[in-house]
């Protein structure tokens, strides 16, 4: 498949009033992608995807669609499709005709119409529905019905504005597995927009992380959780431990630093950082490594007492408080047999090719 | 270029607002605030015949408004009912409120329906209806010596300020408890509860949770039940006889067979500002009281 | 805790009673065979209403009442509609100040509207009759309906608009497809209060008409007279059986369609 820059983004900003939501986007999604905007709320990604839709006009910048300036396009007349947060269902009518509603200006026969719906009825899975009325389906029932009334008019692109918030946790798990089956039979680009981060990585191609109407890293999932760029990404993908870190020297091979509570770390430099810059140490809790006894050969090891335990069935995570520092890591575990208590003493130690430096 | 459309469109923003909003405006500044603003011009004027006004201006009208005493008298004395009618109508159909809050758990729409119904129907028919059940041979008297239990008809049922009070309580009925409802019903049960869990009993929950937290509903209702009674022309003058007689009924025949209207004018002026002083000052002390609250 | 109170329960029977009581005499002597409204009841008879049906000042009346009514409940409707869209869609600079101006005439003493009405009509040098009658009932039931509209609108979810906008309808059709089914029970219910208020509407009409009477002023007219009275119970009793079924229509019409959230409020 040639990955065309189907959606482009360029220079993108948007105020309301004195308010800056938007700051200078830059974006390129390709066709047939799943593309999720991830970030906390107020962060500006339901803004942006509104742009897209055509809901809200930037105050500077332009969208391109497959190369067509479509920023100050109408939302009738884009080729995308929106699935609202809750739902939009039209409670005057019912499923047949909410589904058959975009599709008053093809000029369908009865039966063509007929079969369009039954067909969108058949990808959502809720064959049989026609003549239900809004206030008769569950929420997730409602779900499918605006999926499918979007998806019955075979847009180039569909959005998907937290379409899952409403959904209890078992049903949006099968919910984003079907969502992302559909995406790959359909071979549409979706652009979705989530704050709860495993969502994001559970679904899409890429991500894009944003804060403050800012895009702070774009990647696909495994990149984001590897390979975080700044802080703020590292700390709102799964769980992260940040040590403050020093640059003491660096060479086009390695760095020297001081990490906290480690001492002295040699790494291979594969950043373009200056010693100005500042930067931080982060590591995953199932990076560390948890022993009673002083791991011999690692240089990379402190001593610490074990605050906390929390049990979460295939993993344990615990909260170790370093001798030489204020910090608590937390450092997961997956061996059953181990037979730690709080109050003891343990070693924590890491692999020095699983420590990332960040920027703030 | 997309700053100057935008500005362009948010300007239009409330352009459209307006353009919207001014057919109302219109009708507001043509049908009310102008026959107003001449409603009190006319006060400061003179009637010289039937149908001849002298404008030159004059307080000579408010001056004849306060040297007979009549007028004053019928000023205060229509406050006095609606003070009365404010206080009876809240009063007794504050527990219906209540009741359809806290106790009615199904079918709340129909109570409230059934409640709001009679206010629907004929005004003039429901305080004629009460003129003949206060009358002397109407229902309560004709009951009751129908059974024996008096000889003579109970005279003081009509003709009175007692009788305008009743009346106006029942026709304000309706019209009160929806806010009052409203109100009630909005609180959150579950301060409720947690009064008791500390250990209040029903009668101190209610005094110091459920009614200060109804208060909004109780300020609503005495506005819209004040406000009007103070004008009422249609109650005075079936049921309220001389005793009972308002400040409208004198204003009525100021515009008919008194033709005085500047007169008229004057005292409408007068019941305006009455009125208004009075609103603002519940207005005030409310804001008052809810400040010392929260 | 709240689960029975039967003391509560017996007032408001009581005061159901009450309420009820002097509207259902009417209909109840309305069938009397008698000139006066006492107990005990003389006879059943139909008579008052045949009264009723033979007199062409109270059709003159009535046909009054109706076209007034149906022009004040239009136009006010058609204002207030307007009024409401720009205040529930719109971030209107001046909110409170337009907001409350335009609800004046609903809460100040409407013999004072009254007052300062005929003073401007006649010295105008305009005559008195229908026009000015109907011009003050639109001021007074503008407010009113602008009150039902708002809520019906703060209720409707903006984005049925949207989504209806991005299936592909433009302005007008999505007015047509979305906005309009979805406000018209409203719209109905706005009408039909706003006439049964002016067909009821006493003082305003009385101050402002002249020799063209409306249904409530004529009814005043015969009140007076004993002979003629009972005529008016009959025409009485079916107002009330009308009006009362006009204003559970409109209730039934302004709850449709909400789902859940019933509107409890006669707009307030």
């Amino acid at each position: 498949m040639i990955s065309k820059n189907y959606i482009k983004i360029n220079n993108l900003s948007k105020s309301f009033g004195d308010v800056e939501v938007l700051k200078n986007i830059n974006l390129e999604i390709e066709e047939g992608e799943f593309f999720s905007l991830l970030g906390p709320s107020g962060c500006g990604k339901t803004t942006l995807l509104r742009i897209l839709a055509g809901f809200e006009f930037p105050s500077e910048g332009d969208v391109y669609f497959d190369n067509v300036d479509v920023t100050s396009v109408p939302p009738n007349l884009r080729p995308s499709n929106m699935v609202f947060q809750n739902y939009a269902i039209f409670p005057h009518i019912n499923v047949q005709k909410n589904i058959e509603f975009g599709l008053r200006k093809e000029n369908l026969t009865k039966e063509e119409m007929k079969q369009r719906v039954l067909n969108a009825l058949k990808m959502v899975q809720l064959e049989g529905y026609e003549n239900r009325y809004s206030n008769q389906l569950s929420g997730g029932q409602r779900q499918r019905i605006a999926l499918a009334r979007a998806l019955v008019k075979q847009p180039k692109v569909l959005l998907l504005d937290e379409p899952l918030g409403a959904l209890d946790k078992k049903l949006r798990e099968e919910m984003q597995i079907e969502l992302r089956n559909l995406q790959k039979s359909l071979g549409i680009t979706f652009i979705f927009v989530t704050h709860d981060q495993e969502e994001a990585m559970t679904m899409s191609d890429r991500i894009a992380v944003m804060d403050h109407g800012n895009i702070l890293q774009v990647s696909p999932p495994k990149e984001i959780y590897n390979r975080p760029k700044n802080k703020f990404v590292s700390q709102f993908i799964g769980n992260i431990n940040i040590l403050d870190t020093e640059i003491n020297s660096s060479s086009s091979d390695n760095l020297n630093l001081e990490v906290e509570g480690f001492g002295s770390v040699s790494l291979k430099n594969n950043y373009n950082f200056n010693k100005t810059t500042k930067v931080y140490s982060a590591i995953r809790p199932e990076e560390l490594l948890i022993s009673k006894d002083d791991v011999l050969n690692n240089k990379y090891q402190s001593s610490g007492i074990i605050k906390n335990i929390s049990f979460y069935g295939e993993s344990t995570y615990f909260y170790v408080q370093l001798s030489n520092s204020e910090k608590v890591l937390m450092v997961s575990n997956n061996d059953q047999k181990n037979s730690f208590q709080e109050k003891e003493k343990c070693f924590v130690s890491f692999d020095p090719e699983n420590l990332k430096l960040i920027e703030d | 270029m997309s700053s100057s459309i935008q500005k362009l469109y948010f300007k239009s923003e409330q352009a459209k607002a307006y353009t919207l909003l001014s057919p109302a405006l219109i009708l507001v500044i043509f049908a009310m605030a102008a026959p107003l603003i001449v409603m009190v011009f006319t006060s400061f004027n003179t009637q010289i015949s039937m149908t001849e006004i002298d404008r030159t201006l004059t307080t000579g009208r408010y001056e004849d408004f306060f040297s007979k005493p009549i007028f004053s008298m019928l000023l205060f004395r229509s406050v006095k009912i609606s003070f009365f009618v404010t206080l009876l109508t809240l009063v007794t159909t504050y527990p219906l409120a209540y009741y359809i809050a806290f106790y009615v758990k199904k079918n709340k729409m129909l109570w409230i329906v059934l409640m709001t119904l009679p206010f629907w129907t004929s005004y003039l028919l429901r305080v004629f209806s009460w003129r003949v059940i206060l009358g002397n041979k109407g229902v309560i008297n004709s009951a009751l010596m129908g059974t024996g239990m008096i000889d003579e008809p109970l005279g003081f049922l009509l003709y009175n300020q007692a009788a305008v009070i009743i009346t106006l309580s029942h026709a304000w009925a309706a019209f009160a408890i929806l806010p009052l409802y409203v109100s009630l019903d909005k609180i959150d049960k579950s301060l409720l509860e947690a009064s008791y869990d500390l250990g209040n009993s029903k009668f101190e929950t209610f005094w110091r949770v459920t009614f200060p937290l109804s208060l909004p509903g109780v300020i609503g209702a005495i506005l819209i039940i004040f406000i009007p009674t103070v004008g009422d022309y249609v109650t005075p003058q079936l049921v309220g006889g001389t005793d009972g007689r308002m400040l409208s009924n004198m204003i009525q025949s100021l515009f008919g067979r008194a033709n005085n209207f500047p007169l008229g004018a004057a005292s409408a002026v007068l019941m305006l500002t009455t009125v208004c002083l009075i609103a603002a000052l519940v207005t005030y002390i409310t804001k008052k009281v809810s400040m010392r609250m929260s | 805790m709240y689960n029975k109170n039967n003391t509560l329960f017996i007032y408001c029977i009581f005061y159901f009673a009450f309420l009820y009581i002097p509207v259902l005499l009417l209909p109840i002597f309305s069938f009397n065979d008698s000139f006066h409204m006492v107990f005990p009841l003389k006879g059943f008879t139909f008579d008052w209403y045949i009264q009723m049906w033979n007199k062409s000042r109270l059709h003159q009346a009535l046909f009054n009442s109706i076209k007034v009514g149906i022009i004040a409940s239009v136009v006010s409707t058609f204002i207030a509609l307007f009024a409401a869209k720009a205040f529930t869609r719109y971030k209107v600079k001046f909110h409170g100040l337009s907001y409350g101006a335009i609800l004046l005439p609903f809460i100040i003493p409407e013999i004072i509207i009254a007052v300062a009405f005929i003073v401007i009509w006649t010295s105008m040098g305009l005559q008195l009759g229908l026009i000015p009658v109907t011009i003050s009932h639109i001021l007074f039931c503008t407010p009113f309906c602008m009150l039902i509209l708002i809520s019906r609108m703060e209720g409707f979810d903006k984005s049925l608009e949207e989504a209806s906008m991005d299936l592909g309808e433009n302005s007008f059709w999505t007015f047509w497809r979305v906005t309009f089914p979805l406000l018209l029970p409203g719209i109905i219910a706005s009408l039909l209060l706003a006439f049964v208020i002016s067909f009821d509407e006493f003082i305003l009409a009385f101050f402002l008409s002249s020799s063209d009477q409306t249904l409530p002023i004529y009814m005043w007219s015969q009140l007076r007279f004993p002979k003629k009275f009972p005529h008016i119970l009959a025409l009485g009793a079916i107002i009330i059986i009308v009006t009362s079924i006009i204003v559970m229509l409109a209730y039934w019409l302004r709850n449709l369609g909400q789902g859940k959230k019933k509107d409890f409020s006669i707009g307030i």
